[in-house]
C-alpha cells in the first residue's frame, strides 16, 4: 500500500473534516477538524485496504498564545500493512472538548484519562474521565505551559527542618513522632 | 472507604455484602514498584479491580520543556529503569530524526549491541522477580548474579550501571574500550550457562507450571483493542516486533528471530522473554563479530592508549591501587579522541561536540564547542514535531518530540510500552484469584517510572 | 569523619554494659522494610544479592510488614501522591526504628525540581542516615549501612 495513496483516500472520503494533510519527515499526518475524529477513526480501523488496528498512542500538545490553544495527537498503527498514520486536532480553550475514541478502542481509555489530568481538555462521552497521575485535590493541569514547574501543592505538611541538631532522628528514645 | 488517594466513594461502595475490598497497596513486597490494585474479592476469587497508578510520577515531559535538548538524556535514564540505553537510544533517534542526522556506522552497531545488552538485564529482571514470587528465590538470586557481570560489561563502556546517560545527539559518548569484545563474550557465555540453569529448574517445574500456565490470559482480539505490543503481545500469538517491522539502527542486518507464543498466559510470558534472552545474545555475537573495525583509543602521537587506563577507577570500585597514583592529565585533553571521534559521532556541527584536541587548539572549533553548550544557544533543531519508536523491554517505545526551533524542546512526549497493558489489565486479573494477581503481575513487568513517567 | 556521639547513657557500670549490648544486638540484627519506589531499587536488589551480599551485615531480612520491621530503607523518589502512604508506614513502625534516605532523591529530591515530587523525605518522616548516590552504588549502601550501625550503638537503648 502506498503512503501516498493513505493520505489521498482519506482526503477524498471526507473532504470536508479534513483540513490539511502532509508527510514531513516520511510521516503521513491529517489534521482534521475535531468533531469528525471517531468517523475517521472508524473509518480507519474498518477499511479493508488501510486496516489501522492499533491505536499507537494519544497525546496533546499546548500550543500557548495561539489559537486554537490545545491539538490532540492520535498515532494509528497498521501491523499487517506495516503502516503509521498521526491525525491531529485542535481543541479551542473555551470549549475544551473532544468526542472520545474508548468506544472504537478500550486502550483509548486511560490515555484519554491522561491528557484530561494534564492539560484538561475533556472528552466527551468518556465512560470514567477522572485524574490519573496526579491525586484528586491537584488543582490545575500541570503540562498546560501556564502552570508553573515548581509549584507544590503537598498532601502531607512539610516538616520543620533542624539542620543543625539531632533533633531529626528517632532512636529508641521515647518520643513522639514528628 | 475514602481517602485522600481516592477520586471518589464509588469502587468501595459497590462491594456486595458476602464481598471483602482489599487493597493491594502502593508499597508491597513484589519489587516492581509503586502501584495500587484496588480488589473486591468474594473469597479467593476475585470480582472486579480498579488500578491506580501515578504514585512514581515525577515530571519527567515537563522537566525536559525546561531543559536543553543534551540534557533530557538522564530523565530518559530514569523512564525504563532497567534497561536505560534503550531509552536513551529512543530519544537520540527522534531528535535524530527532527535535525536529520545520520549516525555513522560503527555508532549503530555500538548502540545494537548496547540495546540488547540493556534487554537482556530487563529480561532477567522481570523473571527473575516473577519467579522470586512465586517462591522461587533461588533462580532469582541467580539471575541477579548474572545481571551483575553484564552490569559489569556495561561500565566498563559506559561507566555506570545503571544510569548510564550513554547516548548522545548524533551518536554514542564513547567509543567501546579495548578488550570489551572478549569480556562480552565471555559475560554472555556465562549468562547463556545461568540461562540453561534455570531452564532446568523452571521451565518444567510443576509448582511454576501449574501457578502460570492458563492464568493471565489475555485474548489477541484484547491485546489489539487496548494497544499492546512487546513481549506481551507475542505471547498471544503476534508476531510484531518493531525491530523487523521498522527496522532501525542497523538490525536488518542481522538474523534473529521473533519467539511467539500462543495461548497469552503467564507460561508463554515467560517462555517468550526467556528465549528473546537467547535472541539478544544472537545478536550481541553477530554484532561483536561484524562491527567496522577501528583503533579504539589513540594519544596524539599516535600511540595506542589502554582504554582500561582511562575509566575511573575509583568510580568502579576498584580503589586498592589508587594510594600511590600519580595525578594524569585526561588523554583526551591530548587528542586520543580524534581518530576515533569521526567514527562514533557524526560530523554534522550542529549537535555533536568537535573533538577536544580541536576545541583547545582552534577557534573555530571553540566557538563550534561554546554554540552547543552554553544557554541561549544550544541544539536547535529545525521547527516539526516526529514520533519515533524503538523496541524496549516491554514493547513500543515512542518518543514524540515536538521543536519550535529554540534549545528547549516545546513538547517531548514518551509513549510508555506498559501503560496500555496495565490499562487491559483489570479484565485479566478479573478473571482469576488473589494469588494469580502476583504471578500475573509478575510477567506484565510494569515498570513504575516508565508508566507514570 | 567521626560520628557524633547521642546522648551519652547515664549510669553506672552494669547500666553502660547493658546499653552497648542492646547496641550491638540491635545494629547486628536489623529488619529493613525495602520501601522501593524507583531505580534505586535495582541497586537495592544489587546490594542485597549475592555479589554485595547485605546480608553479612545482619540486615539481610527484608521484613514487608512496618509492624515487624526496624529500618525504614526508603530507595527511590517520593512523589506528593506517595507521600501520605510514606507517612503511614512510617506511623505503623514500633520503636525502636530507623529511616534510613536511599538515593538522591530521597535525600533532597534530586534533579526532580517540580509540582510532582518531595525534595527529600526529612520534609516527611526524621531521617537518620543519608546515602547519597544516583543511584548509589552498593559499596557506598554498605558504607551508609555500617555508619547507621555505629550511630545505633552509640545512642542511648532501653527495654521499656
Amino acid at each position: 500500500m502506498d503512503q501516498n495513496s493513505i493520505l489521498d483516500r482519506v482526503k477524498k472520503e471526507f473532504p470536508d473534516l479534513v483540513l490539511e494533510t502532509h508527510s514531513r519527515l516520511g510521516q503521513d499526518t491529517v489534521i482534521i477538524s475535531k468533531s469528525g475524529i471517531v468517523e475517521i477513526a472508524r473509518f480507519l480501523k474498518e477499511d479493508e485496504k488501510l486496516k489501522f488496528n492499533m491505536l499507537a498512542d494519544l497525546t496533546a500538545v499546548d500550543y500557548w498564545k495561539e489559537k486554537p490553544r490545545f491539538e490532540v495527537v492520535y498515532h494509528f498503527l497498521s501491523m499487517e500493512n506495516k503502516l503509521r498514520l498521526r491525525v491531529k486536532a485542535r481543541v479551542e480553550e473555551s470549549d475544551c472538548e473532544i468526542p472520545t475514541l474508548s468506544g472504537l478502542w478500550p486502550g483509548a481509555n486511560w490515555y484519554e484519562r491522561e491528557v484530561f489530568d494534564m492539560f484538561g481538555i475533556r472528552f466527551t462521552g468518556h465512560p470514567d474521565l477522572k485524574r490519573i497521575l496526579m491525586y484528586p485535590d491537584f488543582e490545575g493541569h500541570p503540562l498546560r505551559k501556564d502552570y508553573p514547574k515548581t509549584r507544590h501543592q503537598p498532601l502531607v505538611e512539610y516538616r520543620e527542618l533542624n539542620l543543625h541538631g539531632n533533633e531529626n532522628t528517632t532512636t529508641s528514645r521515647k518520643k513522639e513522632n514528628d | 472507604m475514602t481517602d485522600r488517594l481516592d477520586q471518589d466513594n464509588t469502587f468501595f461502595e459497590q462491594t456486595g455484602k458476602r464481598e471483602m475490598f482489599v487493597n493491594f497497596g502502593p508499597s508491597h513486597p513484589s519489587m516492581h514498584g509503586v502501584i495500587r490494585i484496588k480488589l473486591i474479592a468474594d473469597g479467593e476469587f476475585v470480582k472486579k479491580t480498579e488500578i491506580d497508578i501515578g504514585y512514581l510520577h515525577r515530571g519527567f515531559e515537563k522537566e525536559c520543556e525546561s531543559c536543553p535538548y543534551p540534557n533530557g538524556f538522564p530523565y530518559t535514564d530514569r523512564l525504563n529503569y532497567v534497561s536505560p540505553l534503550i531509552n536513551n537510544f529512543g530519544f537520540a533517534k527522534a531528535v535524530e530524526d527532527l535535525m536529520g542526522l545520520t549516525v555513522p556506522e560503527r555508532g549503530e552497531y555500538i548502540r545494537v549491541i548496547m540495546s540488547e545488552l540493556s534487554r537482556i538485564t530487563d529480561h532477567l529482571t522481570c523473571v527473575g522477580a516473577c519467579t522470586m514470587e512465586l517462591g522461587a528465590f533461588t533462580a532469582f538470586l541467580y539471575m541477579m548474579k548474572a545481571r551483575e557481570w553484564l552490569y559489569e560489561v556495561i561500565e566498563s563502556v559506559t561507566g555506570a550501571h545503571l544510569t548510564v546517560s550513554y547516548a548522545r545527539i548524533g551518536g554514542v559518548k564513547a567509543d567501546l574500550p579495548e578488550g570489551f569484545s572478549e569480556h562480552c563474550l565471555k559475560s554472555l557465555s556465562d549468562v547463556s550457562g545461568v540461562l540453561d540453569e534455570i531452564d532446568v529448574l523452571m521451565t518444567r517445574n510443576r509448582i511454576f507450571y501449574d501457578r502460570t500456565r492458563d492464568v493471565g490470559v489475555m485474548t489477541r482480539e484484547e491485546a489489539i483493542a487496548y494497544g499492546v505490543t512487546g513481549p506481551f503481545l507475542r505471547s498471544t500469538g503476534i508476531d510484531y516486533d518493531v525491530r523487523k517491522a521498522f527496522p532501525y539502527h542497523v538490525y536488518d542486518r542481522f538474523d534473529f528471530e521473533i519467539p511467539v507464543g500462543w495461548r497469552g498466559d503467564n507460561y508463554d510470558r515467560y517462555l517468550v522473554r526467556m528465549e528473546e534472552m537467547r535472541q539478544s545474545i544472537r545478536i550481541i555475537r553477530q554484532a561483536l563479530d561484524t562491527i567496522p573495525p577501528g583503533p579504539t583509543s589513540v594519544d596524539s602521537e599516535g600511540n595506542v592508549i589502554n582504554a582500561a587506563a582511562m575509566a575511573d577507577l575509583g568510580k568502579t570500585g576498584r580503589t586498592k591501587n589508587l594510594i600511590n597514583l600519580e595525578a594524569r592529565v585526561e588523554p583526551t585533553l591530548e587528542g586520543s579522541e580524534k581518530r576515533i571521534h569521526a567514527q562514533v559521532r557524526d560530523a554534522c556541527r550542529k549537535a555533536g561536540l568537535p573533538p577536544k584536541d580541536q576545541t583547545y587548539t582552534n577557534i573555530e572549533s571553540l566557538m563550534n564547542h561554546f554554540k552547543i553548550v552554553m544557554d541561549g544557544h544550544g541544539v536547535r533543531p529545525p521547527k516539526g514535531e516526529t514520533y519515533s519508536f524503538v523496541e524496549g523491554g516491554n514493547g513500543e517505545l515512542g518518543f514524540y518530540v515536538v521543536s519550535d526551533g529554540t534549545d528547549h524542546p516545546w513538547r517531548v512526549r514518551c509513549r510508555p510500552p506498559c501503560f496500555p497493558i496495565m490499562s487491559g489489565l483489570h479484565n485479566i486479573l478479573e478473571k482469576g484469584q488473589i494469588a494469580d494477581i502476583v504471578a500475573t503481575f509478575g510477567t506484565v513487568n510494569m515498570i513504575a517510572g516508565e508508566l507514570d513517567r | 569523619m567521626e560520628m557524633t556521639s547521642y546522648s551519652s547513657p547515664k549510669g553506672g557500670f552494669v547500666a553502660t554494659s547493658a546499653n552497648q549490648f542492646l547496641g550491638w544486638g540491635r545494629k547486628y540484627s536489623l529488619f529493613l522494610y525495602p520501601f522501593i519506589t524507583a531505580c534505586c531499587g535495582m541497586e537495592y536488589m544489587s546490594a542485597a544479592c549475592s555479589h554485595y551480599d547485605i546480608d553479612r551485615f545482619g540486615a539481610g531480612l527484608p521484613r514487608f510488614s512496618a509492624r515487624q520491621a526496624d529500618l525504614l530503607l526508603v530507595a527511590g523518589t517520593i512523589t506528593e501522591k506517595m507521600a501520605p502512604v510514606l507517612k503511614q508506614v512510617h506511623e505503623q513502625m514500633c520503636l525502636p526504628k530507623w529511616v534510613m534516605a536511599f538515593g538522591v532523591c530521597t535525600c533532597t529530591g534530586g534533579f526532580y525540581d517540580n509540582y510532582a515530587v518531595v525534595p527529600g523525605i526529612d520534609r516527611i518522616v526524621p531521617v537518620d542516615i543519608y546515602v547519597p548516590g544516583c543511584p548509589p552504588r552498593p559499596e557506598t549502601v554498605l558504607d551508609g549501612l555500617i555508619k547507621l550501625q555505629e550511630k545505633i550503638q552509640n545512642s542511648e537503648h532501653s527495654l521499656t
